[in-house]
């Protein structure tokens, strides 16, 4: 399948790709790994008379901790997160999450930044990034303006991006000690969307009590879903089976998934909450609890 | 819209085109340059029969624009056997019967290939979990390990012999 025409532009500095975004408003897209966009394009779902192409773009790949965050580039590939000895041992839930995207090819061009501000709720970090309280740095013409993950994805395919400002940084606040995260997804095969998939974050206090609870579903609506109720329900709460059990039921409650033929109404929402019973068990587990 | 003027380094040469911003990796391969062992599956980003190295990073090459591959290292199948004689993967898949159509092989052999640059001896699981972007209707997968194995344990044998 071949795309419909467009222009190309490789700008080498930030700047430059900002000022292109200016130039053609609406008739550009931002080009990252292209693992979303270009099927998109490909199969004439999605339309761009201009695609601006930030990888080659320096300074936009990295992974570090820097004042009390994990900060990542826009441009850092999922097989860099996958590979990151920082990522793997401070931060499951977003290790959890980089292995099931797509599959390893895909994963070797595909970006974080990418996987966000393409604002697909089917994409597996918009789940993992709420459930961290994230922030998103977006860069346009007046400098960089942060944006919480929760202010983030406005509906299907619909960022808090404007036309002309691209996503540059993710920045992640430094779990406290006694924390743990998961994420698990069910899928039909490899590479496939989620049925369901479910993202948990917890910090235990010293009675082993949950003093901060991050929980959202992947997939279950046309914006990823953070289970607030789920959250509020679970602080103060010792983990138990009961009290797990309580929490995946009224984070499954806040889905409205669509039937399809990953499944109906009635099976997307079972699994939602099946797969958050389990994402809060094995985030306890992390955290050092029961 | 304009053309662009690209470079890109294939099996160790130069190539140079002019090429539209909508051409893709794979149709440069195949068809500009008769690189025809670079097979075309899906065309969706599943079956990964399309894939080669770019820089040394198995990537689905019918989900990368030629342009962006402008000044990059790509490895395609053709670069595999050295002067006639077969690498040890395609010997693996000769020997471990690791195809039956063939059509998925040369991806197959391209991100074998680049796992094994990363890991001179992976286990199943490993290969498994490497090659779960490339789909083979044919064999079920086992003869594939076992060929990835035989591979491995060829290369590891060379290394021994040569030092």
């Amino acid at each position: 399948m071949i795309p419909s025409a467009f222009d190309y532009h490789s700008p080498g500095t930030l700047q430059e790709a900002i000022a292109l975004l200016q130039q053609h408003g609406d008739e550009a897209k931002v080009l990252s790994g292209g693992q979303s966009l270009l099927p998109l394009l490909k199969l004439r779902l999605g339309y761009a008379t201009q695609l601006v192409d930030i990888g080659r773009i320096a300074g936009l790949e990295y992974i570090k901790e820097e004042g009390g965050q994990l900060k990542i580039g826009g441009a850092t590939t999922e097989a860099a997160l996958d590979r990151s000895d920082l990522v793997r041992s401070k931060y499951p839930l977003l290790h959890d999450t980089t292995v099931v995207i797509a599959d390893p090819l895909v994963r070797n061009r595909a970006t974080v930044g990418g996987n966000l501000a393409h604002g697909d709720p089917a994409n597996d970090h918009p789940a993992t990034m709420l459930a961290l309280g994230a922030t998103v740095v977006a860069t346009g013409p007046n400098g960089t303006r942060s944006i919480a993950i929760t202010e983030f994805f406005k509906g299907l395919f619909t960022t808090a991006l404007e036309p002309d400002e691209i996503l540059t940084e993710i920045q992640i606040p430094v779990p406290p000690p006694n924390s743990g995260g998961a994420y698990l997804k069910l899928e039909r095969k490899v590479g496939d969307y989620a049925t369901a998939a479910a993202a948990a974050q917890v910090t235990l206090g010293s009675g082993g009590e949950i003093v901060s609870a991050g929980l959202a579903l992947t997939n279950a609506g046309p914006k990823p879903i953070r289970a607030s109720n789920a959250e509020a329900y679970l602080v103060g709460k010792t983990p138990d089976e009961t009290t797990i059990a309580e929490a995946a039921r009224l984070a499954a409650e806040s889905t409205s998934p669509t039937p399809d033929r990953r499944g109906s109404v009635e099976y997307k929402q079972a699994m939602a909450r099946v797969l958050m019973g389990r994402a809060i068990t094995k985030a306890v587990d992390r955290a050092g609890g029961q | 819209m304009a053309k662009h003027s690209i470079t890109m380094t294939i099996n160790g040469t130069e190539h140079s085109a002019e090429v539209d911003s909508r051409l893709l990796l794979v149709h440069l391969l195949r068809d500009e340059l008769r690189l025809t062992g670079t097979h075309i599956g899906c065309d969706t980003t599943h079956c990964g029969a399309c894939t080669v190295l770019i820089d040394g990073e198995p990537m689905k090459s019918c989900t990368v624009l030629a342009v962006q591959a402008d000044g990059r290292q790509v490895k395609t199948v053709e670069g595999l056997a050295d002067n006639g004689n077969l690498h040890p993967l395609q010997e693996g898949f000769w020997e471990e019967h690791g195809l039956q159509c063939g059509y998925c092989t040369p991806g197959m052999l391209m991100t074998s290939y680049a796992l094994l640059q990363r890991n001179s001896d992976p286990s199943e699981l490993d290969i498994r979990e490497a090659i779960s972007g490339n789909l083979c209707r044919c064999t079920g997968y086992v003869n594939i390990i076992k060929s990835v194995r035989y591979a491995a344990e060829k290369m590891q044998q060379g290394e021994g012999d040569a030092s």
